[in-house]
């Protein structure tokens, strides 16, 4: 199924994949809109990067969104790249299905014999793998509205490279206290990594939920970084985020 | 099924109507069809920027497009750019900057410093580095590229009445 290209032509061209059939998507165009459906948000599987970050619709509902896209990669692939393609490709260190997980959409599978939906938490099973079946394709993300201020971050060696490791969340506060808060991070393991104690420690403390990390999070090494480096690194880009948070609020 | 896809799409103001093997990449489409060699192949998966190209308006990488993606579409390589005349100013000033130093980057570095302008008249250094990082430049000439698309958006600036 090729959708924007950008993850699947590179692995047609150095032939690591050898596929009979190709099937172009891209003229399905109803699978390009940004629509509301009652409180959600439905973004289609064909929205291009591009799109996304400068839909007002996306900026309003879940700005989480918004600001990650600017993180992916170079304008000319944003020109190209989709939102459901990279669900789809399931890249352990790409920005966007961490943000599906942090804002709990959705998924809406199609195929010959019907739809089905499935949590995006359910739908990353691995590194490049997913809940999708044979003959099944990503139509759309049914996104709830985010329920508080962003929380994105990510550490790369330059800007649209792959990052080392990267936050997508959000957090509600009520006064000076943060009530509720949803911490993704991805390029530390083989799919979105949620840090749920770390989450509701932030309603201690930034260093609380800094702490809670080290235990939480197990992150794979890779030939850029030590798993202590990303540990390292995740506590420094939720400090960064909070940090940005604050700022926004005051 | 058929072994080849016909397409019609412009190329450079031009239309053109081919036959095209499926597998066929926009890169070879273009230089071994069209002989139009200013679109370089060199990384072959979308990460150095050698193959940019402009589908319908925006900046693309060609190495990731097929040719039999491409009925009804309007494609603008760095040939028809600079015959246009459109980059003649960032043409000028990579050239008085040394900012071409081999030349196999630059019809890439050209077509995206163009985009960029368009897209934002003013931008700060950082954001000039930035649009620019996904164009690869192994002759590592990045400072006068960089100050070669910051004079021409200065000039540009003071050109408006």
């Amino acid at each position: 199924m090729l959708a924007g290209g950008q993850s699947l032509v590179p692995m047609l061209n150095m032939r690591l994949l050898e596929p009979k059939l190709v099937v172009d998507l891209n003229s399905l165009r109803e699978l390009g809109e940004i629509v509301h459906e009652g409180p959600l948000l439905r973004v289609g599987a064909l929205v291009r990067h591009a799109a996304l970050a400068e839909s007002t619709l996306v900026a309003r509902h879940a700005p989480l969104l918004s600001e990650a896209v600017k993180a992916i990669a170079h304008p000319a692939i944003r020109n190209r790249g989709t939102f459901g393609g990279s669900l789809a490709h399931a890249d352990p260190a790409a920005e966007l299905p961490a943000c599906a997980v942090a804002l709990d959409a959705e998924l809406v599978l199609a195929s010959a014999k019907g739809r089905r939906t499935v949590r995006a938490r359910d739908f990353f099973t691995g590194a490049l793998s997913t809940a999708l079946g044979p003959g099944e394709i990503l139509v759309a993300a049914r996104i709830p509205a985010q329920k508080g201020g962003t929380l994105f971050r990510e550490f790369a060696r330059r800007h649209g490279d792959y990052a080392l490791a990267g936050l997508a969340g959000w957090a509600a506060r009520d006064g000076n206290r943060i009530a509720e808060a949803r911490l993704v991070f991805f390029g530390v393991g083989s799919k979105p990594v949620e840090a749920p104690l770390a989450a509701s420690a932030l309603a201690r403390s930034l260093d609380a939920a800094i702490a809670a990390l080290a235990g939480e999070l197990k992150p794979v090494a890779d030939l850029n970084a030590s798993a202590a480096m990303k540990t390292h690194l995740a506590g420094v880009l939720l400090r960064r985020a909070a940090a940005n948070l604050g700022a926004r609020a005051a | 099924m058929s072994d080849t896809i016909a397409i019609k799409l412009i190329v450079n103001g031009e239309s053109v109507a081919r036959d095209v093997a499926p597998r066929q990449n926009l890169v070879d489409f273009l230089r071994d069809e069209l002989g139009l060699t200013g679109t370089r192949w060199s990384c072959e998966h979308g990460v150095c920027g050698a193959c940019t190209v402009v589908l319908d308006g925006e900046i693309v990488r060609g190495c990731l497009v097929f040719a039999a993606q491409l009925d009804g579409a309007r494609i603008e390589t760095i040939e028809g750019a600079a015959d246009a005349g459109r980059l003649a100013d960032l043409q000028a000033a990579f050239h008085a900057r040394n900012a071409v130093q081999c030349g196999f980057c630059s019809g890439g570095m050209l077509l995206t410093a163009d985009a960029l302008l368009r897209a934002r008249p003013a931008p700060s250094r950082d954001e000039i580095r930035e649009y620019l990082a996904g164009n690869y430049c192994r002759c590592t000439g990045y400072h006068a590229i960089v100050d070669a698309v910051e004079e021409v958006a200065r000039s540009r600036a003071k050109a408006k009445p």
